[in-house]
């Protein structure tokens, strides 16, 4: 799960990181008025979606006046950004963020994730902040920094110090910076999360440490026991059709395509998306109903699939194992008279009953083309396509 | 010896008297598996599907002799619950429960590392389908049917997928050793290279069929031990060419978040490490059935 920024700067600064000074808006005259309550005399109008790159796409606006501030929070509110990451759809900016500009001398990288492959959490940092770590790896690699934390006895001053002392940090601000590295590896080992990244982190002229920019992550899985962050996602961010899914317990991922998919289980989900594409399709979506298919799901997962204009074709496909293909059948037939599916239906059933499950299709009136195999089932729904 | 589990391992369900152990245990029951008892905290001295239901672990292992275990319980006590089979000696502990914090998973890791290795238990999971030995033993939620007793092991991250494969196998008359499910977790108990290497050694193994997906360093890990340490062939297939980047495809663990963690990007590391790659997932029998003619 992903939130604000300032979402994550309030989490921060609450583990010890300083942030400069802001507040949220929902309104020019709110953000006039926020501008004054701040003080000084520039401030930075920033909208808050779910994406990086922001401010190569306008989302990022310097002001010299409060009048300013108003006039640019009015041509940011409501308006869909498109960064680099946001898709050509963009994501709709429902709040903005007035902060005090801050006077920059240097800029600098800290992210801290999960490493997979020691299991532990591993600390990058960089002297080139404002890039982005792909950017950095793959032009200035010679500057990464990295640290990896015992998570059993937590992040150590002394790693924090060196990573400060290997950003070129002078001496009289090592200790502040270690305390920001160290604020920033308790928010991620705290609260669940899976990615947390300052980018930049700045040393002002002022000689203050600020996290300027963040970006924070967090466990699905680990929402249960994370009441306050949870309560912190914003559904506007997201796809409307995988927030639909993910109200229902079903895991759907929005693609380009045009052949919609059901299919139980992950593994053979992209499984089925690779056949979809080597026999010339395109699929629109990838989306596991679960292992067990149950046919409340199925009923769901037609719904969902039928919601997208963009399908031309579904394909189902599910391997039954302790829940029988039979069940699933009378599942399908279910689903389909609660829904009206105007497109070619191809079901491939696999596994336990299969006789059964077939027979159960056949001997309801459904409109379907019967597969076999994987291979069957994808050539089918590209034909079906061409019809 | 086949890989973790064989005829006579005692098998002891955790979670045992909820609506998901019971279900299981009377599958794996049915199939033939030496399941001797179960864990239910507070349901202690009780009878469950006519076997003895402890309050603890160790309680279970006492009375019980047994070695292996299987997780029903939910997300937020499945480390709770794996830590205490690995502190009373369960030998292999299946975690089928999907939902485990990542942060859990490092903290069992963790806690196993006090073991050594002759006594450390081998996690299995979380977020798989378990392990099944066709004819001997099953230890997991799979349905045991489709696998034909043989000599070819499979590792694999996804449920389903591994049914599919099984059943290709079974149609091409070819069966299996042992099939683990690893689960699809970014942080799991057993990698693919930590399998990989059991088969090498067990002497019913022949071949070994490992399917993959986007995300992580394992396969890659797996690719390169095999290269250095092993005789035995290895047949892979990758799942997730057509997957975007960056999103998580279903799997908590199915993200590609670095070099070498696509689907294209594996499959090129792992033919340089002298693996024969499957090309599509419809051919995995196929493919298994050549190397297997060639050896």
């Amino acid at each position: 799960m992903d939130i604000h920024e300032y979402q994550a700067k309030k989490i921060l600064s609450d583990f010890g990181v300083t942030i400069p000074r802001g507040g949220i808006v929902y309104s020019p005259e709110n953000a006039e008025n926020k501008a004054r309550e701040i003080g000084g005399s520039r401030w930075v109008v920033k909208a808050q979606i779910h994406s990086g790159a922001r401010g190569k796409a306008g989302g990022i606006i310097v002001c010299d006046s409060p009048l300013e501030v108003a006039q640019a929070t009015d041509k940011l509110l409501g308006k869909k950004l498109v960064t680099n990451q946001t898709g050509p759809e963009g994501k709709i900016v429902n709040r903005i963020y007035i902060e005090e500009a801050t006077d920059i001398e240097r800029e600098l990288y800290l992210g801290l994730v999960f490493d997979r492959s020691s299991e532990s959490i591993m600390v990058v940092a960089s002297t080139e902040g404002g890039m982005s770590v792909e950017e950095i790896s793959k032009e200035k690699p010679e500057t990464i920094i990295r640290s990896k934390i015992e998570v059993a006895v937590g992040m150590q001053s002394f790693q924090a110090r060196e990573l400060a002392f290997g950003l070129g940090i002078e001496p009289d601000l090592i200790r502040r910076a270690s305390e920001t590295i160290i604020g920033c590896y308790k928010a991620f080992s705290e609260l669940d999360a899976t990615m947390v990244e300052v980018n930049p982190l700045v040393i002002s002229k002022q000689k203050q440490i600020l996290a300027l920019d963040c970006k924070m992550s967090f466990d699905n899985n680990a929402m249960f026991r994370r009441n306050q962050v949870s309560e912190l996602r914003d559904k506007t961010q997201e796809d409307s059709k995988e927030v639909f899914a993910s109200d229902r317990g079903l895991n759907y991922v929005s693609l380009d395509g045009n052949i919609g998919n059901i299919i139980n289980g992950a593994g053979l989900a992209m499984a089925s998306m690779d056949m979809i594409k080597l026999a010339g399709g395109s699929p629109a979506n990838f989306l596991d109903v679960g292992g067990g298919a149950t046919p409340e799901k199925i009923v769901k997962a037609f719904k969902l699939v039928t919601m997208d204009e963009k399908v031309k074709v579904i394909l189902v496909n599910i391997f039954a194992g302790i829940n029988r293909c039979d069940w699933v059948a009378e599942g399908i037939v279910e689903a389909l008279k609660k829904i009206e599916v105007n497109v070619p239906l191809v079901i491939r059933l696999a596994g336990t009953n299969v006789e059964k499950g077939n027979q159960i299709l056949k001997e309801s009136k459904i409109n379907y083309i019967e597969a076999n195999t994987l291979e069957d089932a994808a050539n089918k729904a590209v034909a079906a396509l061409k019809k | 010896m086949t890989v973790l589990i064989d005829k006579n391992s005692k098998i002891i369900i955790q979670g045992f008297t909820g609506k998901m152990g019971s279900f299981h245990a009377d599958e794996m029951i049915k199939y033939g598996s030496n399941v001797v008892g179960g864990v239910t905290p507070g349901k202690g001295g009780s009878m469950h599907l006519n076997l003895p239901v402890f309050n603890t672990v160790k309680d279970a292992v006492s009375e019980t002799g047994a070695d292996a275990s299987i997780l029903f319980v939910p997300p937020a006590f499945a480390a709770d619950s794996a830590m205490e089979a690995a502190d009373a000696g369960i030998k292999t502990c299946v975690a089928i429960v999907d939902g485990i914090p990542s942060h859990d998973m490092i903290r069992i890791k963790r806690y196993m590392r006090r073991y050594t290795k002759s006594s450390k238990m081998t996690l299995v999971g979380p977020n798989c389908a378990g392990i099944i030995s066709p004819g001997k033993s099953m230890l997991g939620i799979m349905p045991g049917h489709i696998y034909k007793e043989g000599r070819v092991g499979i590792i694999s991250r996804s449920g389903t997928l591994g049914y599919e494969a099984a059943q290709q196998l079974k149609n091409l008359n070819i069966g299996v050793s042992t099939s683990v499910g690893i689960g699809g977790d970014p942080i799991n108990g057993s990698s693919f290279r930590d399998i990989i290497e059991k088969f090498e050694t067990d002497d019913e193994t022949d071949a070994i069929l490992m399917i993959g997906e986007i995300g992580g360093p394992q396969e890659v890990a797996a690719g390169e031990f095999a290269k250095e340490n092993m005789k035995k062939p290895v047949i892979a297939y990758i799942a997730g060419l057509t997957a975007p980047k960056g999103r998580v495809m279903g799997h908590a663990g199915a993200i590609v978040s670095a070099y070498g963690e696509s689907a294209i990007e594996k499959v090129e590391i792992l033919k340089e490490c002298g693996i024969t790659i499957s090309k599509n997932p419809s051919v995995m029998g196929d493919t298994v059935k050549s190397v297997l003619e060639n050896m």
